[in-house]
């Protein structure tokens, strides 16, 4: 998940899809974000790389929209709706998932287990 | 018992006691632990009695080996001791007299030496200059205006330069060194060869060829004069700022109590710097007080005093030396099995000791305080008033005295300070602290805290004689892990040098403009 200034970026991700859930007059996803291009990296306790400037999940609320859709804490945000999330500030992500006019996000996420899985795969069925 | 008869004899006759005696009010203790100190440092023969046979060199002490009965024969043991101290009492006395005797003799002639040397220095340029109005007065130029200028560059010259020696070298001598001092001579040997090669010159080109060119000679003696001054600022230099910046630091440990300072020197002769140590140690070092020392000496005694080895081959059997070592041995081997006690009793007893010595001084500061409030500065207009009852300082320090005398008296003893304070002392200090108006914690000051030895009466400290002890050559410099130890009376200084490290610095240049900061976050949003 680290990344080469220059290089695309490649990841495996899976598509979580979340409803968004009335409260009041707040629609709530149910889950906390941390990270940033403005943010201090070395901080983020979920990241493997710590220069790692990515939106992570930070917090998930128990049987929350999040939750119930599958996200899972730990897990990086890649896209939100079409949106980029590998190279926003704070502010900005939090601006693209918190859009009133959307009841739902779709999100790109990806996660360590994601990667070990797919190696898993690839090495159990050998290539025909 | 015999042996106090014996003991405080020797101090009776001891020379170093001459000064002791003057002063009866010191009590008894004092002299019998002073003489009991002195002992322990001479020789390891004379110990208390019960240490004797287990320390001893039984080569030298042969026909003891077999007395079984060293109780019963404590005299004989005091009888060698006696004699081997009086002999050592006559060297020492002799050694004395020959260094008192010795030491007048050197100066005096260090003395006249200077005073020849100096007197030869300054007129040397007046000789010069009147030489040939003596000599040959009818061939000698007139004195032009030129000339009779230098006359005045000569004289203020050599006023300047007598101020100068008075200031550098006219000033009372601090100590008497076991050395002379290396710079010193050599400055005055260099002084003599220069003005001795002067009148050489003279003697040979102008006094034998009777010069008529007074101008030069008076030009000649100018140069002179300025060649002294500089030779005298060659004095300063090597004399007094060479040693001023600081090079090694030395570390001055007392051997009795342990007591260590350090302080920093420059670049000294060894007996120079031990000049500076002992005069660093009057002033900063707190006052010797033997009192303090018998605890741990009486604990000594008794780690001694609990075995007794008993030879039962006899003579002839082992060597001497071999009986020694099998007698050490066996001591230390019956002590390493022996389960003491003694640090439990040490502990109990230094906490008791504190708790007593803190009671009796809340009971000291009291009394001190209520005695300070009996009495009142009376100012100017009662004094005009009221004639009648007035003391001055000292009778006002009488009147209070007697109210405190018991408390200070009792804190005195427990903290063993009694011989350092007689009552006159203690009364003078008292209208001392009255007429300057001091508080009475001010005045006790002094007591509860030992100050440094120089505060105290000169009694305690005019009769000492130091000793250098070392082993490199005393005018040597200080090097870098010299040793040298300074051998007082009842104590020695142990005094041990390093040199101050070579210090490499170099330089980082920071842009005031490149002090920029951001700030760490870490924020979270929840969504």
């Amino acid at each position: 998940m680290s990344f080469v200034p220059g290089q695309p970026v490649t990841a495996v991700v899976e598509r979580v899809e979340i409803q968004k859930l009335r409260q009041g007059e707040n629609l709530i996803l149910g889950f906390s974000i941390g990270g940033g291009i403005d943010q201090d990296p070395g901080q983020n306790p979920f990241s493997e790389d710590k220069s790692d400037k990515g939106i992570y999940v930070t917090r998930i609320s128990p049987k929350g929209p999040a939750d119930l859709a599958g996200l899972k804490m730990g897990d990086k945000i890649m896209q939100v709706n079409g949106w980029d999330m590998t190279m926003v500030t704070h502010d900005q992500a939090r601006k693209k998932l918190t859009k009133k006019r959307e009841d739902v996000v779709r999100l790109l996420v990806t996660r360590k287990s994601l990667e070990e899985a797919v190696k898993h795969s690839k090495c159990s069925y050998p290539k025909h | 018992m015999d042996t106090e008869s014996t003991y405080s004899g020797y101090s009776y006759y001891s020379g170093r006691s001459r000064g002791s005696h003057r002063h009866g009010e010191r009590s008894r203790d004092r002299h019998k632990s002073r003489s009991k100190d002195s002992r322990s440092e001479k020789s390891v023969t004379i110990n208390t009695p019960p240490a004797e046979p287990l320390l001893g060199d039984t080569a030298v002490r042969g026909e003891q080996v077999q007395d079984d009965n060293w109780g019963e024969t404590t005299t004989a043991i005091t009888g060698t001791s006696e004699h081997s101290l009086s002999q050592e009492d006559i060297v020492r006395i002799t050694k004395d007299l020959e260094d008192s005797v010795g030491l007048d003799c050197r100066r005096y002639f260090t003395r006249t030496l200077a005073i020849i040397l100096g007197l030869l220095v300054f007129l040397t340029p007046l000789a010069f200059l009147v030489l040939p109005h003596i000599l040959w007065p009818d061939k000698l130029q007139s004195c032009g205006t030129a000339c009779e200028g230098l006359f005045i560059s000569v004289a203020f010259k050599l006023l300047i330069l007598l101020l100068a020696v008075w200031a550098l070298f006219f000033r009372p001598a601090r100590a008497g060194l076991p050395r002379v001092y290396v710079f010193r001579a050599l400055l005055a040997v260099l002084v003599l060869l220069f003005v001795i090669s002067y009148w050489l010159f003279y003697g040979v080109r102008i006094l034998d060829s009777q010069d008529e060119n007074y101008q030069g000679i008076v030009q000649y003696a100018v140069s002179l004069v300025d060649a002294l001054l500089f030779i005298h600022y060659l004095a300063i230099v090597l004399l007094e700022l060479r040693q001023l910046q600081p090079c090694y630091s030395v570390c001055v440990t007392r051997s009795t109590d342990g007591e260590t300072r350090h302080y920093n020197l420059g670049q000294l002769s060894i007996q120079r710097a031990a000049l500076a140590i002992i005069e660093h140690y009057y002033c900063d070092f707190p006052v010797h007080n033997p009192a303090l020392l018998s605890a741990s000496k009486s604990r000594a005694a008794k780690h001694l005093a609990g075995l007794k080895v008993y030879n039962v081959d006899g003579p002839g059997n082992n060597t001497a030396a071999g009986i020694a070592h099998s007698q050490s041995r066996a001591m230390i081997a019956a002590a390493a099995r022996r389960r003491d006690t003694s640090h439990n009793e040490l502990y109990y007893e230094e906490a008791e000791h504190e708790r007593r010595v803190r009671k009796r001084r809340a009971r000291l500061v009291v009394a001190v305080e209520e005695a300070f409030t009996h009495i009142k500065r009376m100012q100017e207009e009662e004094q005009k008033k009221a004639p009648g009852d007035v003391m001055d300082p000292r009778e006002a320090a009488q009147a209070i005295f007697p109210s405190m005398a018991r408390a200070l008296q009792k804190y005195l003893r427990t903290t063993k300070q009694q011989h350092c304070h007689s009552m006159e002392s203690i009364q003078q200090h008292l209208a001392f602290c009255i007429t300057n108006n001091m508080t009475p914690k001010a005045f006790l000051e002094s007591y509860l805290t030992p100050g440094p030895t120089v505060q105290y009466s000169r009694d305690f400290w005019r009769a000492r004689q130091w000793t250098l002890i070392s082993e490199a050559s005393v005018t040597s410099g200080l090097k870098d892990g010299t040793i040298f130890l300074l051998k007082c009376v009842d104590f020695s200084l142990v005094v041990t040098s390093k040199k101050i490290p070579y210090i490499q610095m170099s330089e980082e240049y920071i842009d005031p403009k490149s002090h920029k900061f951001v700030l760490r976050l870490q924020s979270e949003t929840s969504v």
